[in-house]
């Protein structure tokens, strides 16, 4: 009874730390900390730019874990999403160069991007509708190859497109100082949309249709509309992402967007658990920074990096070293910490935090 | 005329080849239920044997194929047992990742021992051209077009006849009950990870008689292929796998020759796609039905 008196008299900690504002709240504060280290150039050039690329990543991995982890589907044509909304936005910023100053012109790129890519993401959800499993991965993975064709044999005069030699995107490009800004939103944004969407309506059904597509249907989830609906806003991130990531290249080939990348955002995923945002950012940040730390073993970096993947695999099937890595959950140590102090204050019985909570939404907790 | 019965024909050699790395694909996955992303740099190993064997210490090329075909099967079976063995009980996606995680590891183990360069596979049979009406066949495409053959039957027999055979088909229908049985389900899975690997072996050695050249990165190209061509036939289908590879291979090389070298690989997969649209479950898959 003590408990619910406070309740009602004070801000209420706990019902206010849930485990997707302490994420949100621990990338803000990295932001920060990156945020001091650019600009007062502490970080150096490598390391900045570094960042930009992780940022699109992360928005990569977040955006692909609404395909994976809320819809169950396999997807193996994340970079061709990407490439698309690239493709689209950058060709378009390039021939506004002249016209918009930048912080009008990024963003307004970044939207026409996404819809680009929003697009392409209806016509590839279309077959999700009939195929499933593997099925649909090697569909998801053929889809991503013929963008892929179809952007090599763009070639059209007055536009930056050269074919297969790429994008011209020199004009377009900035330095990490200048994108910084522009990454944060991206990031903030999408992570705001994927926690909202995941516990909205919406993501129930899509669960729903996750868990037993039938039964979904049975209780009058129209399962064509949310399949479609995944596709579209997974692929709109990735076409936004893929604009801010053009901005920091000089020339993009098209040929870099293949089923490797979307591989590689795949491991990402599936790293840092399915369905868990927190954790794709985690893995988003360690597995892009890894080859970046292996630079002294020059030669032997992608192989270390290799071992490393099938090393973590591995392990994450390990029971003790499950209960081990449970220790390091920024989330269940808000929690933990907001329970003392609430026990503290209130005498309240421990039970009445949901124990599971803790440790199942730990941040670093695969499902 | 004369044209399209080359186009034909070069389709199927490559056919041939797809379709024998696509076997190592569905039979691996009818049986142990994973996707083996690695077995296209399996095909990369086998191609580097034979230079090393062949071009470097200079054995006979039966010998050089032998050993390859050795080394393949020994490395498939050592990758099922350190690294997928482990996580017969994870799930798919887990599983998937350490396959993605070891064929990122042969491909840097082969661009360490080998370097980035291209070396050329050296020529190992000497078979002469056929001419038949104006219509010349290379020597080595007759081969790949005998041995395939002779493959594919074998397998069918294999599998359909022998005792080992029945025990695959067993696992491959319902793991528990071939346990119950008396099957040994990790036997089992070695062989598969065996046979399957050792076909790639055979097809790494078509493929470098063909292309010549051999990078760290050589298998991943035809194994993605491959793996398609495997769903397009209806994966765990072998009959599927065979008429998949085929038909691939020669959609492939027809497109290329009537339409454009450029778009052959939308092509391929924009058939694949439609393909699957309306048979959902490949053309020789089993289609499953949903019970509610």
């Amino acid at each position: 009874m003590a408990m619910k008196e406070n309740v009602k008299k004070s801000f209420n900690a706990k019902a206010f730390f849930t485990t997707d504002v302490i994420t949100l709240l621990a990338v803000v504060v990295l932001y920060i900390v990156i945020a001091v280290l650019v600009y007062t150039g502490s970080a150096s050039r490598q390391i900045s730019n570094m960042l930009i690329s992780i940022s699109c990543y992360i928005v990569l991995a977040v955006s692909l874990n609404l395909v994976v982890g809320l819809l169950g589907e396999l997807s193996l044509g994340h970079a061709g999403f990407m490439s698309v909304g690239l493709f689209t936005g950058c060709t378009i910023a390039v021939l506004l160069t002249d016209k918009l100053p930048m912080a009008v012109s990024l963003p307004l790129c970044m939207i026409i991007g996404g819809l680009a890519a929003a697009l392409v993401g209806l016509i590839v959800g279309l077959p999700a509708l009939r195929l499933k499993g593997d099925y649909l991965a090697i569909v998801t993975l053929a889809c991503g190859e013929i963008i892929k064709n179809i952007i090599t044999n763009l070639d059209i005069d007055g536009t930056p497109l050269n074919g297969a030699l790429g994008l011209d995107s020199s004009s377009i490009r900035h330095s990490a100082t200048d994108l910084l800004p522009f990454a944060v939103v991206l990031v903030l944004l999408t992570m705001i949309v994927m926690m909202n969407f995941k516990k909205s309506k919406h993501g129930r059904a899509i669960m729903a249709v996750r868990d037993n597509r039938i039964a979904a249907e049975a209780t009058g989830i129209n399962v064509t509309y949310y399949k479609l609906l995944v596709f579209v806003v997974a692929a709109f991130f990735a076409g936004a992402a893929g604009v801010l990531y053009g901005h920091t290249l000089p020339n993009i080939k098209p040929a870099t967007f293949d089923y490797n990348m979307s591989i590689e955002i795949l491991v990402i995923v599936v790293l840092g658990g399915m369905g868990n945002i927190g954790g794709s950012i985690i893995a988003a940040i360690i597995l892009r920074a890894l080859p970046e730390a292996l630079r002294d073993f020059s030669d032997y970096r992608m192989l270390v990096y290799s071992i490393l993947l099938i090393g973590i695999m591995l392990l994450n099937e390990n029971k003790a070293f499950k209960a081990w890595k449970s220790q390091f959950s920024l989330v269940g140590w808000v929690k933990k910490l907001l329970k003392k102090k609430q026990t503290a204050e209130t005498d309240a019985p421990a039970e009445d935090i949901p124990a599971v909570d803790a440790s199942a939404d730990g941040k670093e907790e695969t499902k | 005329m004369i044209q399209f019965v080359q186009a034909l024909i070069s389709g199927l050699t490559l056919g041939s080849i797809y379709a024998l790395i696509a076997l190592g694909y569905t039979m691996v996955y009818g049986i142990a239920k994973m996707l083996n992303f690695a077995h296209g740099d399996i095909i990369m190993i086998g191609a580097y044997s034979v230079i090393v064997t062949a071009a470097t210490v200079g054995m006979p090329p039966v010998f050089a194929v032998l050993i390859s075909i050795l080394v393949c099967a020994v490395l498939g079976v050592t990758i099922e047992f350190l690294a997928y063995r482990p996580l017969r009980q994870s799930p798919p996606l887990t599983v998937l990742i350490t396959a993605i995680g070891v064929s990122y590891l042969l491909q840097n183990v082969a661009l360490l021992i080998f370097g980035s360069e291209q070396m050329s596979t050296p020529m190992m049979f000497d078979i002469p051209d056929l001419t038949i009406g104006g219509i010349t066949v290379d020597g080595i495409t007759l081969l790949t077009l005998g041995v395939t053959a002779v493959i594919m039957i074998a397998l069918t027999l294999f599998i359909n006849k022998t005792k080992v055979g029945k025990a695959m088909r067993a696992v491959s229908e319902d793991k528990e009950a071939a346990e119950l049985m008396g099957i040994s389900v990790n036997k089992t899975i070695t062989i598969t990870f065996a046979i399957g690997s050792a076909l790639a072996a055979v097809a790494s050695i078509f493929f470098g008689a063909t292309y010549v050249y051999i990078k760290p990165t050589t298998g991943s190209m035809p194994g993605i292929k491959a793996f398609t061509a495997a769903v397009f036939g209806g994966i765990g289908s072998i009959p599927g796998a065979m008429l998949g590879g085929i038909l691939l291979g020669v959609i492939e090389k027809l497109s290329m020759t009537y339409i454009s070298t450029l778009w052959s690989d939308a092509i391929v997969f924009g058939v694949l796609v439609l393909v699957l649209v309306v048979k959902p479950s490949g053309l020789l898959g089993k289609a499953q039905r949903e019970k509610v």
